[in-house]
């Protein structure tokens, strides 16, 4: 047999946030537990670690992913962009100025899962319909909002974004 | 998470001799979104976790209007709803590919995957069971295949022998004036288990007005997804009106055998089975006819 059966610590090369890196983990240990605490990037949250509430999102080699249910062994290679990524150097992106001027969270744990939920939206499309933004985003959960200010400060970004 | 061991098997080959030297201790990772949770959550006792993602046949995701799809068992849904073919030539897969989960979790949970867990309210194998797929599977004495209908045994439980994995699934290429739709009935809007769900397969004759043949298939009413062949026998040859479709709701709600849980009571199920299965054949009858 020619496969080689990974265990203890691992070394794992990926990008995460367009930089190159390179971390030490467990098989065990969750794409989230890496970006938390291998990395230090604390921005993706732990919610439910099963999969239903989406604030560990992340997108995973250009496609939106749950961190809690990926493994960090299985990145090598990988694209990795969380909402650290997603912020400018000098200053806020428009969905994270209108979740904040839309006051779109109130505790805010959800938060940059929906961000980053709401930009991979954005990016396919453009110009989505209040039904759209309310499909995409079912898999993120809000236990403080409601969901209506969310909803709007999307639609106030993609508008800002149109131009 | 308990200690896990971690294998990422360049081929089908190397995927089998790694299964087969760990047997049931071994299990194969396509979306992770059962398994890395079965395993945190200690639902499944794993010791070595097999990546087959970087099996090329279980990424693979072709088409022919001669061959049909090959899905190999790892692609994720969100790839699967967004490939042309897939979108034109089987739209009962997307109904269903595009309902497991949220956005997130269909950036990496599989069809395949769907399957080999083998829950009884799947979304994707009444749609596949409808649309006749097959299941290619690999193991120490090579391969075989195997219909949908007959690949889940019993909650969680289904056809794979120790050291066999699914390679990929084969659906064939839909015949002229044909139409697939799956439905399913939950008590929210979206991100839940089916209480019911419905998969329908038509086709039509040159009118559009008389069944050729049609395939149901229904979820979430039995310890395993049921295909209703006597909801297609009551079909085939008939012309398409209310009382050939009420004798194949008839033969579905005759085939549900569900429980009582906190999505659905039996009764509401045995009813649910025969609404759904009439309006995923309406659905399908719409589509064969576009």
């Amino acid at each position: 047999m020619s496969t080689e059966l990974l265990s203890g610590k691992v070394a794992i090369s990926a990008t995460v946030n367009a930089e190159p890196a390179t971390f030490v983990c467990e098989p065990r240990e969750s794409l989230l537990e890496v970006l938390r605490d291998r990395l230090g990037l604390t921005g993706s949250k732990e919610g439910c670690n099963n999969g239903n509430c989406g604030a560990c999102n992340v997108m995973l080699d250009g496609r939106l992913v749950n961190s809690c249910c990926v493994l960090g062994v299985e990145c090598a290679g990988s694209e990795i962009t969380s909402i650290e990524g997603i912020g400018g150097t000098d200053g806020l992106v428009p969905l994270q100025q209108c979740f904040l001027e839309g006051a779109a969270l109130q505790c805010g744990i959800c938060t940059p899962g929906f961000i980053v939920a709401a930009k991979a939206l954005l990016d396919q499309n453009p110009n989505p319909t209040e039904h759209e933004i309310r499909w995409w985003l079912a898999g993120n959960l809000c236990r403080c909002t409601g969901y209506d200010k969310i909803i709007r400060a999307v639609q106030e970004a993609a508008q800002q974004m149109r131009g | 998470m308990r200690d896990i061991q971690y294998a990422a098997p360049r081929s089908l080959d190397d995927a089998v001799a790694i299964l087969s030297e760990f047997g049931n201790r071994a299990r194969i990772l396509a979306g992770g979104t059962d398994l890395i949770v079965q395993i945190r959550e200690h639902v499944r006792d794993v010791d070595v976790v097999v990546d087959g993602k970087r099996v090329s046949e279980l990424m693979e995701l072709s088409y022919t209007p001669e061959g049909g799809l090959t899905l190999g068992a790892a692609v994720p849904c969100a790839v699967v709803y967004q490939n042309a073919d897939v979108v034109r030539a089987y739209p009962g897969l997307v109904d269903a590919a595009s309902i497991i989960g949220g956005t997130g979790i269909q950036g990496r949970a599989s069809i395949g995957g769907n399957l080999c867990n083998s829950g009884p309210a799947a979304d994707s194998i009444p749609a596949l069971i409808a649309y006749s797929a097959v299941a290619r599977i690999a193991g120490p004495r090579g391969m075989r295949e195997v219909p949908v209908e007959e690949f889940c045994t019993a909650p969680g439980v289904n056809v794979l022998q120790e050291g066999e994995l699914l390679v990929s699934l084969h659906v064939p290429a839909p015949p002229a004036h044909s139409g697939g739709r799956y439905l399913r009935f939950i008590p929210r809007n979206e991100m839940d288990i089916a209480e019911v769900g419905a998969g329908a397969f038509v086709v039509l004759d040159e009118s559009g007005e008389r069944f050729v043949s049609a395939r149901v298939a229904i979820g979430a009413v039995a310890p395993r997804p049921l295909f209703v062949p006597e909801a297609g026998a009551a079909l085939a040859g008939q012309p398409v009106n209310d009382e050939s479709l009420a004798a194949a709701a008839a033969a579905a709600r005759n085939a549900a055998v569900p429980i009582d849980d906190q999505r659905g009571t039996i009764e509401h199920r045995k009813h649910l089975a025969g609404v759904l299965t009439k309006r995923a054949l309406k659905g399908a009858i719409d589509r064969a006819r576009a």
